[in-house]
């Protein structure tokens, strides 16, 4: 079949493998080999390709972009088991395979939220931090009474321990391009079919029984866990190197709900903040020149 | 045995033949099943069966680590799904995972007793500074040295243990479905031997309870 394009969009320039303590990530990256690195980290369920148009904006800009699948997303190895520790532990892996010198990160979502936790513990890697829409709030959880939200963690527990009975040797559901779309499209309403049918060809393989992600079906959506919102929150203060926080502000599934008065009283020294009015939890997808924009003025 | 929980084969001990439901034991942190009945599990009534979480004894080990006390939890759901009801009995890392058990799968555990064991207090309650922190080098198991690492730093808030005793005493019926028996209560443990529903008790008066 023909190939499948979106305007702006360009694959990556070179593509490697880094072995992170056994697992191989897929490694790529855009612009000239010998500009200043800078690193981008997709957020859960997605994949490196999803920077297909804004990585190429801040390579034209002269930076080389690096990006990369974590663990059982993309073109990375399927892990046996996957955590929030371990994709910080890859995070490092792919830095190390870059330089030995502090780079400036960029995050989205929940990659952006493991990103500060990183900088934290390793303030001498980074020179500064751009968080997309990754800072989770206390605010992102359901306010219920809490007989409901006992019956809520129930249901969710059940639902993860039947899921992980179920998935042994599963592969994820096939479909045509359009049906893997249109899944995709109910999680993020907000992006354009083109966009998304153009994810689908980058973030799925056919099978002769059609269109499958290639993101592990091991892997699930899940909302239990000790993990707690402002945990992340929490690491902001912390940093020492200069920071921009963008958030859109249009709520949406994916997204986590938190708005300026969640972020500002964490907001340290050397931070910028900056809401986006008319976006959602894609602010570099929906709005990939103003970010841009916004990221290499703050970058330079 | 082997039961499998997802890319992980996971070795289920039977220490002792008998009728009618299971005790499941399940082990500290770094440590394995053991190779008899312990002393306190005597008297139990029926067939005795002890697991080998992932990365400990004969279970496999992943690939680079991730390990949590909920993927623990998974690995007894498996061993449950072999087994059916069970009560269970854990040491350590074993008694927080007994009891996230006991709250996600109210009607097939019948009892959990949680007792002193390496790996009780995992890595406090909210998270400390963060670091990154590999195994030492050349380092090889069983025990996974990612276990050892990772799942003593898993953070254990006490509210967080304290919804999952509630969830054993909504939906078990029983009236005490979890007992503590450990003399040393980090605040996840503490919070819970406060907790309706919860009783302290050494592990044989536990199980002789459970047993009826």
């Amino acid at each position: 079949m023909s190939e499948i394009t979106f305007p702006g969009a360009r694959r990556p320039d070179r593509s490697r493998r880094v072995d992170s303590h056994g697992i191989g990530l897929s490694v790529i990256e855009w612009g000239d080999p010998g500009d200043p690195p800078v690193l981008l980290t997709h957020g859960g369920f997605d994949f490196a390709g999803t920077f297909d148009v804004f990585a190429p904006m801040l390579a034209a800009a002269g930076w080389r972009v690096v990006a990369w699948d974590a663990r059982g997303c993309g073109d990375s190895d399927r892990a046996d088991l996957y955590s929030w520790e371990a994709d910080i532990r890859d995070a490092f892996a792919v830095i190390d395979s870059i330089t030995d010198a502090p780079l400036p990160i960029i995050g989205h979502s929940k990659g952006g939220s493991q990103m500060l936790q990183l900088a934290e513990a390793a303030p001498h890697r980074v020179t500064r931090i751009v968080n997309l829409d990754g800072l989770p709030s206390r605010r992102s959880w359901p306010d219920v009474p809490e007989h409901t939200r006992t019956k809520l963690l129930a249901n969710e527990l059940s639902g993860w321990l039947d899921h992980r009975r179920a998935v042994v040797d599963k592969q994820r559901k096939p479909g045509t391009l359009d049906e893997l779309a249109e899944r995709r499209g109910r999680m993020n309403p907000r992006l354009t079919k083109d966009w998304l049918r153009y994810l689908v060809s980058v973030g799925a393989r056919e099978d002769e029984d059609g269109w499958r992600w290639k993101i592990d079906p091991m892997i699930r959506m899940g909302g239990f866990g000790p993990w707690r919102p402002e945990w992340s929150m929490w690491r902001l203060p912390a940093l020492g190197m200069p920071v921009l926080a963008v958030l859109g502000m249009q709520p949406e599934v994916m997204g986590w709900g938190t708005g300026p008065e969640d972020v500002l009283p964490y907001l340290p020294p050397n931070g910028r903040f900056v809401q986006l009015e008319d976006a959602g939890h894609f602010v570099h997808i929906e709005q990939p020149e103003v970010v841009a924009d916004l990221v290499l003025e703050f970058l330079t | 045995m082997i039961v499998r929980h997802g890319r992980i084969d996971l070795a289920l001990h039977r220490l002792r033949a008998g009728e009618g439901r299971a005790l499941l034991l399940l082990h500290g942190l770094g440590e394995r099943a053991p190779d008899e009945v312990p002393a306190a599990a005597q008297d139990w009534p029926g067939p005795i069966c002890a697991l080998d979480f992932t990365g400990h004894g004969e279970s496999t080990a992943p690939k680079s680590g991730g390990y949590t006390s909920e993927i623990l939890m998974g690995d007894v759901d498996a061993a449950l799904e072999a087994l059916g009801e069970a009560t269970l009995v854990g040491r350590g890392l074993g008694a927080y995972v007994a009891l996230l058990v006991a709250g996600a799968r109210p009607t097939l555990v019948r009892g959990a007793v949680l007792a002193d064991g390496p790996g009780l207090a995992g890595g406090g309650h909210s998270p400390g500074s963060p670091a990154l922190l590999l195994p030492p080098a050349g380092a090889q198991g069983p025990p996974d040295p990612w276990a050892l690492l990772e799942l003593s730093r898993d953070i254990r808030p006490p509210d967080y243990a304290q919804s999952y005793v509630r969830l054993a005493v909504q939906f078990s019926g029983l009236d005490t479905p979890i007992s503590v028996a450990a003399a040393v209560r980090p605040p996840w443990l503490e919070a819970v031997a406060t907790e309706p529903g919860v009783l302290v008790a050494p592990v044989a008066d536990a199980l002789q309870r459970y047993a009826e």
